[in-house]
C-alpha cells in the first residue's frame, strides 16, 4: 500500500493556558485507504499523545467524530484522505463552544433533543401486553429517513442561522421532531407544537439548505422543516377560516 | 481541571462570505429586492393608469423607455427568470414530497412539473395579453 505525506493543520485550544485557539501542524505519513480519523489517530498514538478528539465506532453509526475539515463539517470517518488535497485543516464542529482542541460542547443541542419530545406520544389508553401498534410499509416510509440521524451535529455547524442565533432550535432536532409527527403511531403533534412553531422553531429557518447538503447520513432536515412550514401555515389559515378552530 | 469553553465570533455582516454555499443562498435571496422594485413599478404604472390621462400614461412609457431602464430590466427578468425561478423549483421538491403507495415520487418529476405548469401559465398570460 503507497503512503502519501500528509500536512494537518488541527486547532488546539488548551482552557489552561491559551486564551484563544492556535493551529499545529502534523506531517503525517497516510496510507491511500486512510480516512481523516486514522490520521488523527495516527497522530495521537505516534506524535503528540495531548490531541483531544471524540470518536468511537470507525463505521459512521456513533456520530461523535464529526469537524470541520477544510471548512466543511464531515464524519472523518468517512472523510477519505484520497479525495483531500496534500495539506488538511481540520477544526472543531463550527457554531459550538470548544471544549479542548477538536472536542466541543454539545450541551445546547442534547438540551433541546430532550425539550422537543422526540418519542412517541399516546393519549389512549395503553394497549393491552399481547398487543402492537401496527404500521404499514407505506407509512414507515413517510418518516424512514429521518430515522437515519445519528445526532453527530455537523447540520448545526452547517447552518448558518444556528451560528448567528443560538437559540434557533436547529436542523437535526426540527428533522427529529417531523419523523415523530410523520408517525403514523404517534399522537404527540400538538405536544411538540408550542416549540417547534414558536420563533426558535422551523420560522427561524431561512432555508440555506446547507444541513442537507452536509448530512453524512443523506438525512434531509431542510425539506423537514420546510414540510413543517407549510403545514403551520395551512393550520394558520384554517384557523382563520369561517368555523375554524381556535 | 477548570472547563473554559472558547466561543468562537460569528460576524453578523460577513458570514455569507464564508463558503460559496452561503453565497448562492444570499444571492437568491437578494432577487427580494427586485421584487420591491418592481412591486413599486407596477404602483406607478397603476397610478398612471387611474390618472385617466393619455399624456401620464405615455410619460410612464417614456420614462420606462431609456437606456439605463432597459438593462435594468434585462438584468432583472434574466436574474428573476433564470437563478430565482430556477433556484426555487429546484427546492420545491423537498417542501412538497409526493408518495404514491410506499414509493417517493422523484424529485425531478416534482420540478418539471413545476416547469410544466410555468409553461401553461405563461401561455395563458400571453393569450390574455393579445399575443396570439
Amino acid at each position: 500500500m503507497s503512503k502519501r505525506q500528509l500536512e494537518l493543520e488541527v486547532m488546539r485550544y488548551d482552557p489552561e493556558q491559551d486564551e484563544v485557539p492556535r493551529f499545529q501542524t502534523y506531517s503525517v505519513p497516510c496510507e491511500n485507504d486512510w480516512a481523516i480519523l486514522d490520521a488523527l489517530n495516527y497522530v495521537k498514538e505516534n506524535i503528540d499523545t495531548t490531541l483531544s478528539y471524540r470518536w468511537s465506532c470507525h463505521m459512521m453509526v456513533c456520530g461523535s467524530c464529526g469537524m470541520m475539515v477544510n471548512g466543511e463539517p464531515s464524519l472523518t470517518c468517512k472523510t477519505f484522505i484520497r479525495d483531500l488535497p496534500d495539506k488538511v485543516r481540520i477544526e472543531p464542529l463550527a457554531h459550538f463552544p470548544i471544549e479542548r482542541d477538536l472536542v466541543v460542547v454539545l450541551d445546547d443541542p442534547v438540551e433541546k433533543l430532550y425539550r422537543s419530545k422526540l418519542y412517541i406520544i399516546r393519549k389512549d389508553d395503553p394497549p393491552p401486553p399481547d398487543t402492537e401498534y401496527k404500521q404499514s410499509r407505506a407509512a414507515l416510509h413517510k418518516f424512514k429517513q429521518y430515522t437515519m440521524c445519528i445526532n453527530c451535529m455537523c447540520c448545526y455547524a452547517a447552518c448558518p442561522q444556528y451560528g448567528l442565533d443560538p437559540e434557533f432550535i436547529g436542523p437535526a432536532v426540527l428533522a427529529l421532531a417531523h419523523r415523530y409527527n410523520l408517525d403514523s403511531r404517534d399522537q404527540g403533534k400538538s405536544d411538540r407544537l408550542d416549540i417547534l412553531a414558536d420563533h426558535e422553531g422551523v420560522w427561524n429557518c431561512s432555508f440555506v439548505g446547507a444541513c442537507s447538503e452536509v448530512c453524512p447520513k443523506s438525512v434531509d432536515p431542510a425539506a423537514a422543516i420546510q414540510q413543517m412550514k407549510v403545514e403551520g401555515a395551512l393550520e394558520w389559515w384554517k384557523q382563520k377560516l369561517p368555523g375554524g378552530k381556535s | 481541571m477548570s472547563r473554559r469553553p472558547y466561543v468562537r465570533p460569528v460576524s453578523k455582516t460577513t458570514w455569507y462570505m464564508r463558503n460559496g454555499r452561503y453565497r448562492r443562498y444570499m444571492l437568491r435571496e437578494v432577487t427580494s429586492i427586485l421584487v420591491a422594485v418592481y412591486c413599486f413599478l407596477a404602483i406607478a404604472a397603476l397610478a398612471a393608469l387611474a390618472d385617466g390621462s393619455p399624456e401620464r400614461w405615455n410619460a410612464f412609457l417614456a420614462s420606462q423607455q431609456n437606456g439605463a431602464m432597459l438593462v435594468f430590466h434585462a438584468v432583472a427578468l434574466l436574474y428573476f427568470l433564470v437563478y430565482m425561478t430556477f433556484d426555487w423549483f429546484k427546492l420545491a421538491p423537498k417542501a412538497m414530497p409526493l408518495q404514491l403507495g410506499e414509493h417517493p415520487v422523484s424529485p425531478g418529476v416534482i420540478v418539471a412539473a413545476h416547469y410544466v405548469a410555468w409553461i401553461i401559465v405563461t401561455l395563458v398570460v400571453f393569450w390574455l395579453a393579445g399575443v396570439f
